[in-house]
């Protein structure tokens, strides 16, 4: 990476007037969102409102959709992740995602976990990469006598656990997680809930959710999105958890929170 | 555990009450010591501690809102929250006992009266006692405890009526003093009503542990006046 000219940023990521379009449509205005580095923060809105949209800027998952196109900066340790002179895949191993349904490869479960560190010319020893990511991911106790089961064999709850995992075995420095419990029971819900606190200590992280509590529960900052009459996704209100959900200061969010929205 | 967060948080907020609780014991014994010592500038510093009792109830008040606000608490999680949100304003209200008692050592700032000082000091101790091994019995959840505790309020009401009659007959005995007289009447009013509200805290152990919101029969209630706002 370029160094920083902005060596006092001490975002671990931030948007400036990020605009994204699809064709002529635009998908999200001007949002300036300050990602504050080893906490966890939400974005929560209703369908349609971009949250994931901006998610996938943060790592430049858009290239991979025909006609996106970004306007605006996206800044990670101070550089524009936008720039000609930048390698997506090199930000992608920075800036991990885990998605909404469970994605494990069909492969083993150590497989799994060593597929990514291979691929980028790891030599440290795998066996203790396995390991450690998987306990990170509070994994290991259920698994480590099965490492070469499949993956596909696990629980949906134990498959996620994996992802993660997966995208911790890549050391990177932010995990995105895109709804990453909708497709999860209440018990594996809040076990991931749990396995993010502890996460946090040492990742940031950044989760889109549907679910306003697992928000409310799980994080430490809130961004709430919604739409203009253009149905065009606006950030109306981001600070901290605690006080969206107790004293909101835009009438919006307070809607959308109490169930009064739309 | 999958509810790790929120079980760290209500430890938080009942170490937070156990913290109260002994601010507000402090405060007590400190302002019955004034008034047996005639030392205003104890009560003046029970006056002023006032404030800070006051601010760690709000705090812990909030903390309990953000709780309820982001944690989705049910059953047993929900009720004790509840609980200690009833507990903080009781003893929030039991330090404006002390407070009260404070104000009126102030307001007999160079008046030489009559005390039943030695009535006023056993009820300081047995009400302090109740309230110490309430809240106990709150943290613990020991039902069979918070049954116990409010019994005792019985031996507080026998020195209330010691003291009672003792004042009267000190206002007989010295017609020109019955108005200074009178504050220490509302000095053992405010120490029986403090036991009347470690009642309170007994009730909500027992409803933190069967969900039955339950009303001690206590042999002298004098329903929720408040007298000491007249101080």
């Amino acid at each position: 990476m370029k160094s920083s000219n902005n060596k006092n940023n001490h975002y671990a990521i931030e948007t400036r007037e990020l605009n994204i379009y699809y064709g002529n449509f635009r998908a999200v205005k001007d949002v300036q969102l300050q990602v504050n580095p080893k906490k966890i923060t939400a974005i929560i809105g209703p369908s349609g409102c971009g949250k994931t949209t901006v998610l996938r800027a943060f790592n430049r998952m858009n290239d991979l959709i025909l006609n996106a196109r970004i306007e605006g900066q996206v800044l990670f340790h101070g550089q524009n992740i936008y720039e000609k002179d930048v390698d997506p895949v090199q930000i992608r191993r920075k800036i991990g995602m885990v998605f909404q349904k469970p994605n494990p490869f069909p492969k083993s479960i150590y497989e799994n976990i060593t597929w990514g560190a291979r691929v980028n010319g790891y030599e440290g020893n795998l066996d203790q990469l396995v390991e450690e990511s998987l306990t990170q991911a509070a994994l290991w106790e259920e698994v480590k006598d099965n490492l070469n089961k499949s993956a596909l064999a696990l629980s949906g709850g134990q498959q996620q656990r994996l992802c993660i995992a997966r995208t911790i075995a890549v050391k990177p420095e932010i995990i995105l997680m895109d709804e990453p419990c909708s497709a999860l029971d209440p018990i594996a819900t809040l076990k991931i809930e749990e396995l993010m606190r502890v996460l946090s200590k040492q990742y940031t992280i950044i989760i889109v959710t549907h679910n306003m509590q697992q928000a409310a529960r799980a994080s430490d900052y809130t961004a709430f999105f919604t739409m203009d009459e253009d149905r065009t996704g606006v950030m109306v209100e981001y600070g901290l958890t605690d006080q969206i959900f107790t004293n909101p200061k835009q009438k919006l969010t307070e809607d959308y929170i109490t169930g009064r929205y739309g | 555990m999958p509810r790790d967060t929120l079980d760290n948080k209500l430890l938080q907020i009942q170490d937070e009450i156990l913290v109260l609780g002994s601010m507000v014991e402090q405060a007590l014994a400190r302002c019955v010591m004034a008034l047996k010592n005639r030392d205003s500038s104890e009560s003046r510093e029970v006056i002023q501690y006032d404030q800070t009792i006051n601010d760690k109830r709000y705090a812990i008040e909030n903390a309990i809102l953000i709780i309820l606000a982001t944690q989705q608490p049910f059953a047993h999680d929900l009720r004790r929250l509840a609980a200690m949100l009833i507990v903080a304003n009781e003893l929030e209200r039991m330090g404006d006992y002390a407070k009260g008692i404070a104000k009126t050592n102030l307001r007999l700032e160079n008046t030489e009266i009559p005390i039943p000082i030695n009535e006023i000091e056993k009820m300081a101790e047995v009400g302090l006692s109740m309230l110490h091994r309430s809240l106990s019995a709150f943290i613990n959840e020991d039902a069979k405890q918070a049954i116990a505790i409010p019994k005792e309020d019985d031996e507080v009401d026998k020195l209330f009526n010691i003291a009672y009659h003792k004042l009267i007959d000190f206002m007989i005995a010295n017609p020109k003093l019955i108005d200074q007289i009178n504050l220490i009447m509302w000095v053992v009013h405010n120490l029986e009503r403090m036991a009347d509200r470690v009642t309170n805290i007994c009730e909500r152990t027992v409803f933190i542990t069967s969900g039955e919101l339950v009303e001690f029969d206590v042999s002298d209630d004098e329903g929720d006046e408040d007298l000491n706002e007249f101080f």
